[in-house]
């Protein structure tokens, strides 16, 4: 089988061998957990129970009208003690923190909610809103948002995201391993809230053992077909990784919707899965704790609203003094400024560097190598953009189509000169954002 | 947990490349053709590599400590400028020639125009040319190899009939390992292929650049250096410092394009323009100059050659 792929990228080390090999194990019941109200870009929910409150497994306790936004539900069953502003992994928002009474007991809401086959695609649709679905692979994107292009975007394909191009994570790995019909179900879901008929699952080839497990997982699937591909980063950016299975270009500037395609992840499949077939909303997610920090790493199955500094004790806890800890993946991930923050739905792993790997290098001047240009997989010219940026010359910048720029860091991995490119792609990207917003 | 958390921007995973082993895989790279010109040219090879050397070395580490920058001299690009330096230089140069000539490259061309990755020409071919320009006698001075040695030509003046007539041509395995008339290092062409192929396999350079300019310089001199002669265009191609120059000095960094489109144009260029000098113009090399012009050249053509944005529709 040829391996398809997209130009550009960069081949950073696996790091993944310390985790492939081990089966998702439930994580320890948290005494306490903290459930933000915001977890994603978009509107945050207003809480809808008081302290004092009694909740239930799978009962709703933050919603909210606004249609770029999902609603949040309690992962155990217990008391709210506090609603305030806390610390998130994604910055300061309201979070309802409720004591476990140890029991969950489960919400009498949560009911199976029928098959796929006697549901209507709306009905679906509803389901996975109300269920607080969002994209799992980490920027934790609303999927109801995602499943409902305008009219005049005629979807074709659904393509989904099992590549994991994230070195260190094993999530969506073990996930294809150990639950490979749950995916199948939740992509059917989709195909049919969508109305399409034909669906891609993008793997990288270097989990050989996930793609036979899907490529069984689809047998007697019509419309599904399973692609293995190169293992490059970053392989399982959206629109590389449409490009990669299509051979479609999603226009710059423009959405996977404009050529007809809709990307998910493996995991938000399997969410969606859940939901329907047992009618428990998203409160748990597989999770990667890993990195040379951690003492004894593991694949948990996390609920949300669990502390790190627990999820991290549960695995081995730290290996001397950590350097940074990272929610996602090192390309990607967020470094924070503390492990009492707690798990959310974005959290596809937990990773610690030591001190040493945490060092931020010292920069040098750019040798003008074009490594950068080289491998820039939204084709443009980081060491421009970032020189315009550090400038302050972001209209510059934006001629050189800054805002084309996918975040991948990429460049920045690559750089002889260990130049913060992203860094100054992102400052240059807010000021172009902020300055259209208000010429608007 | 009792210490601090370090926070910073995405990525947090780097490449273990550097600039210190990028320059230091250039020097590995140089190394064969340098014990190769120091066992054809003996202890004048000796002299002017070192002379080369330290004076670039030097000169770097003087600006930068009188300008109170940091002193970059152990990130061996000055080392690389030098020995570069030194491979463009007869074996028989007085030690003078070339610390004038480093402290030229370093000095002028690089340290001038803002230091590492700034220089808009190469500044080992800029002071060659400025060597050439002021010192012309000593600077193509050259010897035939060995202990020996006696005054000759090298093999593309022969082959011109510009000098010498009358000498015999030297065989090409001769030419390939090297055993000719020549500046200290562009004389082993075997030598400078393998370490541009290190370099290559190091992901230091592209193929781009030197396999373009290489064939173009091949296919021209084919064709219109005087009747479809294979020998001649092996000739061509092997002698005068075009691997030398196809391999180690049109692929710098900072006076080369970053575009791949713009190093394809770049290395045509370079190819056309040594094989114009060469077969027209009266002086029968022409790859440092070619390079330099190209050099030029260079910014123009990356800002003609942005690459066209994924999804962008032209
Ligand atoms: S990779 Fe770094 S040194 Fe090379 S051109 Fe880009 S910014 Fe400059
Ligand atoms: S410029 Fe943006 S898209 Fe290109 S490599 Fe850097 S982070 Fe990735």
């Amino acid at each position: 089988m040829g391996f398809l792929s997209f130009r550009g990228g960069v081949h950073p080390p696996h790091f993944k061998e310390a985790t492939t090999r081990l089966k998702v194990e439930k994580a320890k019941e948290p005494a306490v957990v903290t459930i933000p109200l915001q977890q994603h870009i978009g509107a945050p929910c207003e809480p809808i129970v008081k302290v004092g409150d009694q909740v239930k497994v799978g009962q709703k306790i933050g919603e909210t009208s606004a249609f770029v936004s999902t609603p949040v539900h309690s992962s155990v069953s217990g008391t709210v003690k506090q609603i305030a502003r806390m610390l998130t992994p994604t910055g300061e928002a309201v979070c309802i923190v409720i004591e476990s009474d140890g029991l969950n007991t489960v919400h009498e809401n949560v009911i199976p909610k029928g098959d796929i086959s006697n549901l209507s695609g709306k009905e679906i649709l509803s389901i996975i809103k109300d269920a607080g679905i969002v994209g799992m692979g980490g920027a934790a994107f609303p999927t109801h948002v995602k499943l409902s292009p305008p009219p005049e975007k005629k979807i074709e394909e659904i393509v989904l995201n099992g590549a994991e191009c994230e070195p260190y994570l094993t999530a969506d790995h073990r996930l294809m391993l150990e639950n490979p019909d749950d995916i199948i179900y939740g992509l059917k879901a989709m195909m049919k809230v969508l109305n399409v008929t034909k669906a891609y699952i993008g793997i990288e080839d270097n989990k050989p053992d996930a793609i036979e497990s899907m490529k069984r997982a689809v047998e007697k699937e019509s419309g599904i077909q399973v692609v293995g591909l190169h293992t490059k980063y970053p392989q399982g950016a959206e629109k590389q990784l449409i490009y990669a299975c299509t051979k479609k270009e999603v226009p710059s500037g423009g959405l996977p919707m404009d050529v007809g395609v809709v990307v998910n992840n493996v995991g938000t499949a399997a969410a969606i899965a859940n939901v329907i077939k047992t009618g428990m909303p998203l409160v748990e997610r597989i999770a990667t704790i890993t990195g040379k920090g951690i003492k004894d790493p593991k694949n948990l199955l996390i609920k949300i609203g669990t502390p790190f500094k627990e999820i991290i004790e549960q695995c081995g806890g730290y290996n001397g003094n950590p350097g940074k800890v990272i929610m996602g993946g090192p390309m990607m991930g967020l470094a924070q400024y503390t492990d009492e923050i707690p798990a959310i739905k974005g959290t596809s792993g937990i990773l610690v560097l030591s001190q040493e790997e945490a060092r931020l290098p010292e920069p040098k001047p750019c040798i003008r190598c074009g490594k950068c240009v080289e491998i820039c997989p939204a084709f443009i010219q980081p060491l421009y953009i970032s020189a315009y940026a550090l400038q302050n010359m972001h209209e510059t910048a934006e001629k050189y189509n800054a805002l084309d720029c996918i975040e991948c860091g990429s460049c920045s991995f690559i750089c002889p000169s260990k130049r913060p490119l992203l860094q100054s792609i992102r400052v240059s990207k807010r000021e172009i954002i902020a300055k259209k917003r208000k010429t608007k | 947990m009792d210490n601090r958390l370090i926070v910073s921007s995405s990525p947090h995973l780097r490449a273990d490349d550097s600039i210190n082993r990028i320059m230091r895989d250039v020097v590995i790279a140089l190394l064969p053709a340098t014990l190769a010109g120091i066992y054809f040219f003996r202890m004048g090879a000796v002299k002017v590599i070192l002379a080369a050397i330290i004076a670039a070395v030097v000169t770097e580490a003087v600006i930068q400590k009188v300008r109170k920058q940091p002193v970059t001299i152990n990130d061996w690009s000055a080392v690389v400028t030098g020995l570069l330096l030194a491979f463009n230089i007869p074996a028989t140069a007085p030690w003078w020639l070339p610390v004038i000539g480093s402290i030229f490259a370093i000095a002028i061309v690089k340290h001038t125009f803002g230091g590492l990755g700034h220089n808009f020409m190469n500044p080992a071919l800029a002071a060659r040319a400025m060597l050439l320009a002021s010192w012309p006698v000593p600077m193509t001075n050259w010897v035939t190899p060995g202990a020996d040695a006696v005054s000759t030509a090298t093999p593309l003046a022969l082959i011109s009939g510009t000098e010498a007539a009358g000498q015999a041509l030297p065989s090409m395995v001769d030419l390939l390992i090297g055993n000719v008339g020549g500046c200290i290092g562009e004389t082993s062409a075997i030598l400078l292929i393998l370490g541009g192929v290190y370099l290559i396999f190091r992901g230091v350079i592209t193929p781009r650049i030197p396999v373009i300019y290489i064939s173009t310089v091949a296919v021209l001199t084919f064709v219109l250096g005087g009747g479809f002669s294979l020998q001649y265009m092996i000739y061509q191609v092997l002698a005068g410092g075009l691997m030398l120059g196809a391999f180690y000095m049109a692929t710098d960094y900072a006076s080369s394009p970053v575009t791949p489109k713009g190093q394809v144009i770049y290395a045509l260029g370079c190819g056309i323009l040594t094989s114009i000098i060469r077969l027209y113009g009266g002086y029968p090399e022409g790859v440092s100059y070619s390079i330099l012009l190209m050099n030029v050249a260079a910014p123009l053509i990356d800002k003609y050659t942005s690459p066209r944005v994924f999804g962008e529709v032209k």
